[in-house]
């Protein structure tokens, strides 16, 4: 267990370095460079000028270095200036011009994740911010999702082939077939719109007060949660997410129920709830266990659109504007985030499904 | 002239529709008739939701063929006084064409029912090549991965891992903006996946064809011409005919998303492969002393077809999705494009008052993947009888 723990942790970091790298080569292509100059320095300067500003402000090292340098492996660069002060990447990021005073190597392993332009703060801060806000969108749709899927996964699967069987896998097809920016449009349209759908008939009842049922807006939901501002964003992302999980359950509890043990526990007159209940259960979420770990990094497309068609600021709309911003500080730090999500659930994947199944567990 | 009521709306779209319905009456009496003798695809008449499955698919690839005698407007053209029209509200000045907005007007006072119509066009003329390209790749490298294992097995899937592990969305933003568009990134990644294409066939067809020169140096040799000059128009713009060609932004689009789907291919069919190279007739071919690219694409690849028509399907819709996506954050997408993607995007500024506009695009969308969904369910529940 040992070995296998430090040969996936092994893989792990390569990859979140290889990924990392991808990101930052991709962020600070050149263009990308000459935008963030042209954004920090005025949009009307020369191209000459456009050099001299990257040039010192450190860009122009090699790409490497510069990798490097970011993750805090490699000597921040430095230079004197004309008046006798030191400036430099990490002089810049403590806020000191004393020579000597500020650390040499100033990166992501040293705490010192950057600025971004677009928010005017320090990117752990807005980060940290912003994933808190998240975590709350993605907590309650786990709860929503979860038992959903396996409800509907099981119920399903356990009589394969029956009329339930058939419109609840129908249900869970249509689910899959729906993105988040469909059903989004279509919930706000129904329940969120002041002319059509469901509010204005509503309000002409007298049933409610307000001019629409559901908020189309989720914004005010950082300050309080309420059902009517926080409904829609998660059913949009469980819905989509849900189909998945409830067929992979479906699969897994169809195969379980063919099982010879099961059959015995049948004709030893144990009663059809008892059986599914007791036997057949357990042996059939070890895969969809694995598959609701893997969905986490997957709900995290479903989070930036609903974020970003909601106006919800959490994590995902923090992604957003940095790409449509270009604040290369900003999204190179959510992507970290993003790739250290999905490495972690996919090693708890791992081991959970080691854990769970009793096969692999002993050899 | 009346706005029309939602009944005569209704009408009038089905008379709209009509070549659309045309259309999948006689495919659907002929299949219907010859299914005994069509194979896997006949058979798919049996099922139910394979049918429906199929309907939706096949009036969305109807309506994009017949898309010019179907739109009652100029999907780009503006009219006065329709901004925002609700569905049905008659035009101010129809000048001999088609007197009212069907499904109403957009933001910028443009038909949504015939922008609906063109961007079915849009969508499959980019998903089911993407998808059958992102296919090509997944099987030529993840054949040898399965069949031939060790050093190169673990290096491929290493990789595939690679970008699996990368959120979709990021890898979006990313790889699909203006700035990429200039360098030479795309063409270079477009320049490796599509060339995919071309070795599979050459190899398929010189893996068969290599004991009987004459017919190999045809085959392979028409492969190449034909895959060689798609190959420079599609990946370099160097087409001397100028008959293949991409634009800047749709050859980003499209490599982007033949990206992301290739790695879970490959995925596939290194299972599928693993599990069929123990076989009885694998052995045999081995025994006769078949070469290694025969056993892999003559022997295992018909043998995995099954599995791999099913995820086709599912496939063609996820990519709907992905360009969806696309759209919907304006990315990679010309700006006047009806595409459903950006038409959503567009319409989602005045949702809570105007919701038509972004609703036509969503529900076509929806129904077109619901489709493709059904399709591969019918597929699988029919390839699994037998």
């Amino acid at each position: 267990m040992l070995v296998f723990l430090a040969r996936r942790i092994g893989v792990m970091v390569v990859t979140a370095l290889c990924l990392t790298f991808v990101v930052f080569y991709l962020t600070n292509i050149p263009a990308k460079l000459e935008t963030l100059a042209k954004t920090q320095a005025g949009s009307r300067i020369s191209d000459a000028e456009v050099a001299s500003w990257l040039d010192r402000n450190g860009y122009n090292q090699p790409m490497l270095v510069r990798y490097g340098e970011w993750l805090g492996i490699a000597r921040g660069w430095t230079r004197e200036t004309d008046d006798g002060t030191m400036t430099g990447r990490c002089y810049r990021l403590t806020g000191t011009t004393e020579p000597g005073a500020a650390p040499a190597r100033c990166g992501l392993m040293q705490g010192y994740w950057g600025n971004s332009t677009r928010f005017r703060a320090p990117v752990s801060d807005v980060i940290s911010a912003r994933l808190g806000a998240t975590g709350i969108l993605m907590l309650w749709v786990l709860i929503v999702m979860v038992p959903m899927a396996l409800v509907v996964g099981v119920l399903a699967g356990m009589r394969e082939g029956s009329r339930t069987d058939r419109t609840l896998s129908t249900f869970a097809i249509a689910s899959t077939a729906t993105p988040e920016y469909v059903s989004g449009v279509v919930f706000i349209a129904l329940l969120a719109s002041s002319t059509v759908g469901l509010s204005p008939l509503l309000v002409s009842w007298g049933w409610i007060d307000g001019p629409v049922l559901f908020q189309g807006n989720a914004r005010s939901a950082l300050e309080k949660i309420t059902f009517w501002n926080f409904a829609l964003p998660v059913m949009t992302i469980a819905l989509y997410g849900m189909g998945y999980v409830a067929r992979i359950t479906r699969a897994s509890m169809t195969e379980v129920m063919t099982q010879q043990y099961i059959r015995t526990a049948r004709l030893k007159g144990v009663s059809f709830p008892n059986i599914v209940l007791r036997h057949a259960l357990r042996n059939a979420l070890i895969a969809p266990f694995t598959v609701i770990m893997l969905q986490i990094p997957w709900l995290l497309n479903g989070v930036v659109i609903v974020e970003v068609l909601f106006s919800y600021p959490g994590f995902g709309w923090t992604l957003f504007e940095a790409a449509a911003n270009n604040d290369i500080e900003l999204l190179l730090a959510a992507s970290v985030v993003a790739v250290l999500v999905v490495l972690i659930t996919q090693l708890i994947s791992d081991i959970g499904y080691v854990y769970l199944n009793p096969r692999i567990r002993v050899s | 002239m009346d706005p029309l009521n939602w009944f005569e709306i209704l009408g009038r779209l089905i008379v709209q529709l009509v070549p659309v319905w045309a259309g999948l009456i006689a495919l659907f009496a002929v299949s219907i008739a010859f299914r005994r003798r069509l194979g896997l695809y006949g058979k798919l008449f049996d099922s139910a939701v394979g049918m429906i499955g199929f309907a939706l698919v096949m009036f969305w690839v109807f309506a994009a063929l017949f898309a010019n005698m179907i739109i009652t407007h100029d999907p780009l053209a503006q009219f006065s006084g329709m901004r925002n029209a609700a569905p049905g509200t008659p035009l101010r000045d129809p000048a001999g064409g088609y007197e009212v907005f069907l499904l109403g007007g957009d933001a910028l006072a443009r038909d949504v029912f015939s922008r609906m119509i063109v961007g079915a066009r849009e969508v499959l003329r980019i998903a089911p090549f993407a998808a059958m390209i992102s296919f090509m790749i997944g099987i030529s490298l993840g054949l040898p991965a399965g069949y031939i294992g060790g050093k190169l097995d673990t290096g491929l899937t290493f990789v595939a891992n690679l970008v699996l592990a990368f959120p979709v969305i990021l890898l979006f933003f990313l790889l699909v903006a203006p700035e990429i568009q200039n360098t030479p990134i795309p063409r270079v990644m477009a320049g490796i996946l599509f060339l995919m294409p071309v070795l599979f066939f050459t190899v398929l067809l010189n893996a068969r064809y290599f004991t009987q020169p004459a017919k190999r140096n045809l085959y392979v040799g028409a492969v190449l011409v034909v895959g060689l000059w798609a190959y420079s128009g599609l990946a370099f713009n160097a087409d001397p005919l100028g008959v293949w060609g991409m634009s800047p932004n749709l050859l980003n689009v499209f490599v982007a998303v033949v990206f992301v789907n290739a790695p879970t291919v490959f995925r596939i069919v290194r299972g599928i492969t693993m599990d069929i190279k123990t076989r009885d007739y694998v052995s045999a071919a081995q025994t006769r002393g078949e070469g290694p690219w025969y056993i892999m694409l003559w022997e295992i690849l018909p043998n995995a077809r099954g599995p791999l028509i099913v995820d086709f399907c599912l496939r063609i819709g996820y990519t709907t999705i992905l360009l969806g996506t696309l759209g919907f954050f304006g990315l990679g997408v010309a700006p006047e494009s009806p595409d459903w993607g950006s038409t959503i995007n567009q319409g989602r500024r005045l949702l809570t008052v105007y919701p038509h506009a972004a609703l036509a695009p969503a529900i076509a969308l929806m129904s077109l993947v619901l489709g493709l969904n059904l399709l591969a369910d019918g597929l699988r529940e029919e390839s699994l009888k037998d």
